[in-house]
């Protein structure tokens, strides 16, 4: 168990009146890849400016390998920024740029020397030396800012939402580049960006946000499977929210229908949120023409009860091929639910639908506005 | 601490810049002679500038001389914008550099360079019998002549953001070359035509050195005339003449920015 | 895209091209070419260096020593004093910044006259800064009529063509660099020397040639603030065209001051390929 490296204390901070960040608690350990992961506006870029030095807490603390550096100006921290435009300083050449805080702190030029081969051997731009940050496409001068940043031996880098302007395919490119990175320096990452699926490609732990608040901390599986509130549920992948009333422990009612579940603790016939994932409910074609009752039509419902004594029926209302999956609207009791599966069940179509008691989350009603599922109209 | 020194320092280059205008205003209301007392506030200075059929005609010439100036070097201007717009790069930047050589050059050598053409024109056209008069002409042309680098510098990115495709749109639904050009091109480009209009017009407002070579006796603008008047010895006068040229200009300008920002307003809607 | 090149290649229209083609020719540079025949001719247009000589004469060489002095001296701490200004300037939060910077811009188009005169109000034996001395019971003190008050001059009336380049540069300047500079162990002093001053170099240099060209080449300044006492390279320059009525010498004395001239246009254009060109003034 890695120590705390750094450890945010009751840290506040408003802007022109509006409150960013309130009352903010957060540790991060050493060696750690940690990402603060948002939509825009939540407080996680103020965060990592605050924790580099480019903001002041209104309040609180940052606490630094066991020393106080709230008032400690940045250009005396131990922390590294990536900043998301790169800010690479454009009147220098590739070597330049990189030497800049080598040169600052005064080392010998042959220390500097060997310093830059290594950095651009690291970031895979070897030869760059003499390049202009001008002629460099995107990718390349992401690199650069990088490498300008670890080449002084940081304790902790901060990547502020570097891979944003990049295209797919880089981006999916630079992922595994960065994490490559880390492992061979053995230092500390502090990411922050608002796409979801890059934090959990690359992040041991996630710190959800929203409105100044820490939603929920924990490594991308516990994040992804077990949502805490209705905004992580659906901030983080596709999911179903759906009302629902804990009956008892482990038997849940959705829309009518009661459910086998796996969650104990929320209680006796209490209105609870229930999250679904779409590539969880399974789809059952129910044969053409069959009606409740039938031969045809047991035969299909009682394979279903075999995964859970619960099941809807409902209709395939619309179908997108997603090449990886199909995705499509099933409407069933009312509530258009949304199902990922590589079996193509036509438009129209009847069918029964359920899931493993496992792939149901039940989740508390959301007590405040920050954690509740933000709707397309707030977006 | 630091956010008080830099509002003092923001501060005292303003009064810096503010003051001597100040001080200028000031006693144009100075109901005494020298400027030694402070006399009381009068408009008496105000109405015998107004009475001064000098100045009177020196304020005419030069109003005169600007707006023509000013519309004939738009006119030039968008001429030259359109051809500009039209030639490779290579021959574009050769023919904006010339253009633009009163704009870079010195004053006095753009003015000494305009009296020595129409001299040397005058000494030409004196072998037929006829001669140059020095007068309005001449500094109309030399107006018109360093106006014009400002007038393509307005016009020049408006017609260079010009969208071919709506020029030919309006081809396509039957309009001739030169309605396409009246109903869309030029809609397009006016608000960088009138700009440079107003532009041209305030240089010509201002301008003294090169009005002062190639004017010729007997003629003045209210630049020249002040320029002559203070040399002789100070009549308070002048300091009524400056207000009202400072409080022009400015109402100039303020009337440039309000057109830049109703134009923007209105582009949002296209 | 096609489009474009397809209405670029129509052919030039004579009528459009002729008339500005014709006034550029005659009344920018055939008076250019004009001065340098007039510069190296005498009055019977035979060849003579006499004229460009002229400048090593003893009056004419401290005119123009005086003029190199006051403008370069001029120029720098308007660069000194409008730096500072800028950068606060582009600093400031939205709409604050356009609009006090507009305030301090308007002089800039002011008629110059006016601006110098109502400096030579101030400066007078009974000017308004000896009487508020006089006020104070200090004693009046002899500012006008001297080199430094034609310096004030200078700086008074030229500081907004530098603030307006700086502040352009340090608009466009992405802060993030400076950010980057700190985050990398860089002091502010150090910051504004590597990072900041460099980036702004392009703006510093207009700045510079917009006021040195002009102050170089004033007479206006000199009449009114240095009475006929100090003389600089634009008022001999002005009397021998208009009092004198020697072409011949004023063309010479022109062409040398257009040495000068040329230099300062050639280092502009070097470092005005990145910029919109003098788009900016606006």
């Amino acid at each position: 168990m890695s120590n705390k490296l750094i450890d945010l204390q009751h840290i506040s901070k408003s802007f022109d009146g509006q409150l960013v960040l309130d009352d903010l608690n957060l540790y991060i350990r050493e060696n750690e890849f940690l990402t603060l992961l948002g939509p825009s506006g939540c407080g996680k870029t103020t965060t990592l400016r605050i924790l580099g030095g480019f903001e002041q807490p209104d309040q609180g603390s940052v606490i630094f390998d066991g020393k106080d550096i709230t008032s400690l100006a940045p250009n005396k921290r131990q922390l590294n920024t990536v900043f998301q435009k790169y800010a690479l300083f454009t009147h220098m050449n590739v070597a330049d740029n990189i030497a800049f805080g080598l040169r600052i702190r005064k080392k010998p030029e042959d220390y500097i020397r060997d310093k830059i081969r290594y950095a651009l051997k690291l970031v895979n731009l070897e030869g760059f030396e003499n390049r202009m940050p001008d002629s460099l496409s995107g990718g390349q001068q992401q690199r650069i800012a990088i490498a300008r940043a670890i080449v002084n031996e940081p304790k902790v880098l901060l990547l502020d939402e570097p891979l944003g302007a990049l295209d797919l395919k880089l981006r999916k490119d630079m992922q595994y580049e960065l994490i490559r990175l880390k492992n061979e320096l053995g230092i500390t990452f502090i990411y922050v960006t608002h796409d979801q699926e890059e934090a959990l490609t690359m992040s041991d732990t996630i710190v959800v946000m929203n409105q100044g608040y820490i939603q929920q901390i924990g490594t991308p599986e516990d994040i992804y499977n077990e949502p805490q509130n209705a905004f992580v549920a659906d901030f983080i992948g596709d999911s179903n929210i759906i009302d629902g009333t804990m009956v008892r422990d482990r038997l849940v009612e959705i829309s009518g229908v009661k459910f086998a579940c796996v969650d104990v603790g929320f209680g006796t016939n209490k209105p609870v949120d229930v999250v679904i994932r779409p590539e969880d409910l399974e789809l059952y074609a129910i044969p053409e023409g069959a009606e409740k009752g039938s031969e045809a039509y047991d035969k299909v419902a009682s394979r279903a009860y075999e995964l859970n004594p619960g099941y809807f029926e409902g209709v395939v209302t619309d179908l997108i091929f997603k090449g990886v999956h199909y995705e499509m609207d099933v409407e069933a009791n009312g509530y258009t639910w949304l199902v990922h599966s590589t079996k193509m069940f036509p438009v129209g179509s009847r069918v029964l639908m359920n899931l493993d008691p496992f792939n149901i989350q039940i989740m508390n009603k959301p007590e405040s506005e920050d954690e509740q599922a933000v709707t397309m109209n707030e977006m | 601490m630091k956010k008080f020194f830099t509002r003092l320092y923001v501060v005292l280059i303003f009064i810096l810049l503010y003051a001597p205008i100040g001080v200028l205003i000031a006693f144009s209301f100075n109901n005494s002679k020298t400027r030694a007392k402070w006399g009381g506030f009068t408009f008496k200075w105000y109405i015998g500038m107004f009475r001064n059929a000098e100045i009177m005609e020196a304020l005419r010439n030069t109003l005169i001389l600007a707006f023509v100036s000013a519309f004939i070097a738009t006119l030039l201007g968008l001429m030259a914008c359109l051809s500009l717009n039209r030639m490779k790069k290579r021959k574009r930047s050769i023919v904006l550099g010339i253009l633009n050589i009163p704009m870079l050059n010195a004053d006095i050598v753009t003015g000494i360079s305009l009296m020595l053409v129409f001299i040397a024109f005058g000494q030409f056209l004196s072998r037929y019998g006829y001669t140059i008069v020095f007068g309005f002409g001449t500094v109309l042309l030399g107006h018109i002549t360093f106006n014009i680098p400002y007038t393509v510098m307005s016009i020049m990115p408006r017609v260079q953001g010009i969208n071919p495709s709506t020029y030919e749109a309006a081809l396509d639904l039957g309009a001739t070359r030169s309605e396409a050009f009246r109903k869309v091109v030029l809609p397009d480009i006016l608000p960088g035509v009138l700009s440079g209009f107003l532009l041209a017009f305030t240089l010509s407002l201002d301008d003294f050195v090169i009005t002062h070579f190639i004017k010729g006796p007997g003629f003045d603008t209210l630049s020249t005339k002040i320029y002559t008047e203070v040399r002789k010895g100070i009549k308070p006068e002048m300091y009524a003449l400056s207000t009202l040229l400072f409080v022009g200009v400015l109402l100039l300008m303020f009337g440039i920015e309000k057109g830049r920002n109703a134009r923007k307003k209105s582009q949002q809607y296209h | 895209m096609r489009c474009k090149e397809a209405v670029m290649k129509r052919k030039q229209n004579p009528l459009l091209t002729g008339p500005y083609l014709v006034w550029t020719a005659a009344f920018i540079v055939i008076p250019l070419i004009l001065i340098v025949f007039y510069g190296f001719t005498d009055a019977d247009h035979h060849f003579t260096m006499d004229n460009i000589m002229r400048i090593t004469d003893p009056v004419t060489l401290k005119a123009l020593g005086l003029s190199l002095l006051l403008s370069a001296l001029a120029t720098v701490i308007c660069l000194i004093l409008a730096y500072p200004l800028a950068m606060i300037l582009a600093r400031m939060k939205n709409g604050a910044s356009a609009i006090i910077t507009t305030i301090f811009i308007i002089p800039m188009w002011m008629n110059s006259l006016l601006r110098i005169f109502a400096w030579q109000t101030l400066l007078e034996r009974n000017g308004v800064i000896n009487q508020m001395l006089a006020f104070f019971h200090l004693p009046p003190q002899h500012l006008i009529n001297t080199p430094w008050a034609i310096a004030l001059g200078m700086i008074y009336d030229y500081l907004p063509f530098m603030l307006l380049p700086l502040y352009n540069a340090l608009t466009k300047l992405d802060w993030n660099v400076v950010n980057a500079a700190y985050d990398l162990g860089a002091n502010k002093r150090q910051t504004f020397f590597r990072v900041i001053v460099p980036l702004t170099m392009p703006g510093i240099v207009s700045g510079i040639t917009m006021v040195f060209v002009p102050a170089l080449t004033t007479f206006v300044i000199s009449d009114f603030l240095g009475g006929s006492k100090v003389l600089l390279i634009g008022n001999i320059i002005d009397q021998q065209f208009t009092q004198v009525g020697d072409w011949n010498v004023g063309s010479g004395l022109s062409l040398v001051l257009m040495v000068f001239i040329l230099i300062s246009m050639a280092i502009m254009q070097h470092y005005e390929k990145e910029e919109e060109g003098a788009a900016n003034i606006l």
